[in-house]
This record gives C-alpha cells, structure tokens and sequence, in this order.
C-alpha cells in the first residue's frame, strides 16, 4: 500500500527532525542541525530493510517516490514565495556581498572535490 | 467573478498544484522552442518562480491572497519532506565515500562566506567588528546572519542587510547553478556533496540542484542542512573573536 511508503517516510521525517532538534539545543544553539540529513540517513537504512520484505517493496515504493517527484513543484512554490524585493532592497552592500559570496563558493567546488576525492580515493 | 476570488482562496492549496503545474509546462515549452532544451525547463520554471515574487512582498506571491497557497507548498515542511523522499535513490556507499570531502568543504564554505563577506563589508566603510561579523555571518545563509547578528548585539540595521546578502546568495545560486555545473564538475554525487558544504544556503542548494540533475539533490541538500547549523555555531563565537582581535 501506498499509505506504508509515505507513513514510513514521514516517520523518517519526523525522527530525523527530532535528533536535529535535540544536536541544536545539545549544541546551544537552538534550532535544528542537520534533521533533514539524519532523516534522509533513517530513510536510506528504512530502504534496506524494506528490501528485505519482498510484500513491502512495489507500492510502498511507490508512496515515496511520489513525494520525491513532487520536490521539484515545491521548489518552484518555494521560489515564488522568496522575499525578493527586499533582498534586492537591502542595498548595493547585499547585492554585491551576495554575488561575490555566492561566486567564490561556486569556484571553489572542482577543488574542494579533488582533495576529497584523492583522499578517498586515490585511484580515480 | 467575486466567487471565483474566493474559491481559489478557500481551495489555495489545491490552485497552487494547477498554477504550478502550469507554469511548469510553460517552462519546459518555452525551454524546447527558445532555448532548443539547451536550458534546463526546470530552471526557467525557477527563475519564472522568482519573477512571480516581485508581485509581492514578505512573502512573495502568496502575499496576493488567491495565491496564498503557495506559501504552504513552498514552505520549509513540505520542501524537507520532499528532499528526504529524494533520498530514496540515493546511495549510502556514494555518501560515506564522499563524508570526509563533505565534512571539509562545510568548514572551507563557511570560511570563505564568512571572509568574503566581512572583506566586502570592510571595504563598504563597517569598521566596527560587531558589524562586520553580522554581515560575515549573513554570507554564510539569511539564518545565519540575524541569529550572530543578534547574538553579539549588533545594529538592527545591519541584521537587516545580513538577511538581504543571504536571500541574494540563495537567489543567485538558484539562477547560476545550473549555468556552471559543467565547468566546476558538478555531475556526481562527490562534488554534489561538496557543493552543497561550500554554499549551505538549503532553499538555493536545492532549488540549483533541481534545475541541474535532480539526481544530485539527495547529495548536495545532505550536507548543506548541517551548514546554517554549524555557522549559527561559528560566527558568533569563533569567528567573531578573530574578527574583533584583527579590528583592534
């Protein structure tokens, strides 16, 4: 059924969600740390032992990958309702901070994934 | 006319799944007819997205009551319940392979946010290491920045333009992402993750991502969620006492 799927992704939501509050208010700083990363972590185990249930598999599935198809459609709403005008009111200390800031970030990523990945792996 | 107006607003939710689905078949059309597909669909219904939230204020088009139903698809649940779905494809080996690079690129991400960020600042005439940490802190993410700002009791103002720097950082990422991805190697899960550490910013990590290779979204939201945590952790503490020791 597909009701398991999504009930088993929400269970993940939740617990993950949990243990970020807990990290952030361990860590003294209130809010959450890192939940959505610990639910996707308890999701991917759920998935394993899913697998392991040959009757939970098929429309189980199917519940979650249809919330994961929709996460594009939320981005676009997410979009839509971004503060844009007073980011861009903010002045010309924001729009350059945010350009240069994102810019030397983005540039950053072929090496920064070099020196993990000859870490890692240092055959490829 | 008038019962229209509020059937939409009493059925906000549901209008926003048509509207939304609209816009994008109009994205992923004009993508095919303007750009020969050359531009992702998906990043056009993006930036089509953002150019919707000029229609409105604090809350972009769902400030406009008939499209208020926005503001709940688009909301911070129903944006992390969808990521963890995405999640569902990925693959736990290619994360923990890719663990240590993500671990590393969350702190070189903050440094350089933070560093660029205070530079401008400086450079802007903010002498004081109160302000210059706040707008540091609100080039980490638009959390970030208000939560340091607030911390070492800096001027409301600047707390103001700390939010706009971080808003600006998740807009632009949102709109180069997919333009760059190429060039910087963002086509696997490694340097997905590693992306996600140097930016943080969620919503313009997520939302880039998608407009790129959903594939990569699993990777690079994973370690972006642990970003705004860690600079609300840094900034105010760490990062603010280098900051004053160097304005002495």
């Amino acid at each position: 059924m597909k009701i398991y799927g999504v009930a088993i992704l929400a269970g993940c939501y939740l617990a993950g969600q949990f243990i970020g509050e807990m990290l952030g208010s361990a860590l003294g700083i209130g809010g959450n740390v890192g939940g959505v990363g610990f639910a996707m972590l308890l999701l991917l185990i759920a998935n394993d032992w899913m697998k392991k249930r040959p009757s939970l598999t098929g429309d189980t599935n199917k519940g979650i990958l249809f919330w994961s198809s929709m996460y594009i459609p939320v981005v676009i709403a997410m979009s839509a309702t971004q503060d844009i005008k007073s980011a861009l009111s903010g002045g010309h200390v924001a729009i350059i901070a945010g350009i240069a800031v994102t810019l030397a970030c983005v540039l950053l990523v072929p090496a920064v994934s070099k020196i993990g990945r000859s870490k890692s792996n240092p055959h490829s | 006319m008038e019962i229209l107006k509020q059937l939409l607003e009493k059925n906000g939710f549901v209008f926003s799944f048509f509207l939304i689905g609209l816009i994008m078949y109009l994205s992923f059309w004009l993508s095919r007819i303007l750009t020969k597909n050359r531009i992702p669909g998906v990043a056009i219904a993006i930036i089509l997205g953002l150019a919707l939230a000029f229609f409105g204020g604090k809350n972009g088009i769902a400030d406009i009551p008939v499209f208020a139903g926005m503001a709940f698809v688009g909301g911070t649940m129903l944006r992390d319940f969808s990521i963890v779905a995405t999640a569902s494809g990925a693959d736990l080996g290619e994360i923990r392979r890719a663990g240590p690079a993500g671990v590393l690129s969350l702190f070189i991400g903050l440094i350089i946010a933070f560093f660029t960020g205070g530079c401008i600042a400086y450079a802007m005439g903010y002498t004081d290491a109160r302000s210059i940490t706040t707008i540091g802190a609100g080039a980490c993410t638009f959390i970030v920045g208000p939560v340091t700002g607030t911390a070492i009791g800096a001027d409301p103002e600047v707390i103001t333009i700390s939010i706009a720097i971080g808003v600006i950082k998740s807009i632009v990422t949102t709109i180069i992402t997919p333009f760059v991805a190429n060039r910087i190697g963002l086509n696997n899960p490694h340097s997905a993750m590693v992306f996600g550490g140097l930016i943080g910013t969620s919503s313009g990590v997520a939302a880039g991502l998608a407009a790129t290779d959903v594939k990569l979204v699993p990777y690079g939201s994973f370690t972006a969620t642990f970003y705004t945590g860690l600079g609300c952790l840094l900034c105010p503490s760490v990062f603010y006492l280098v900051t004053a020791f160097l304005m002495k």
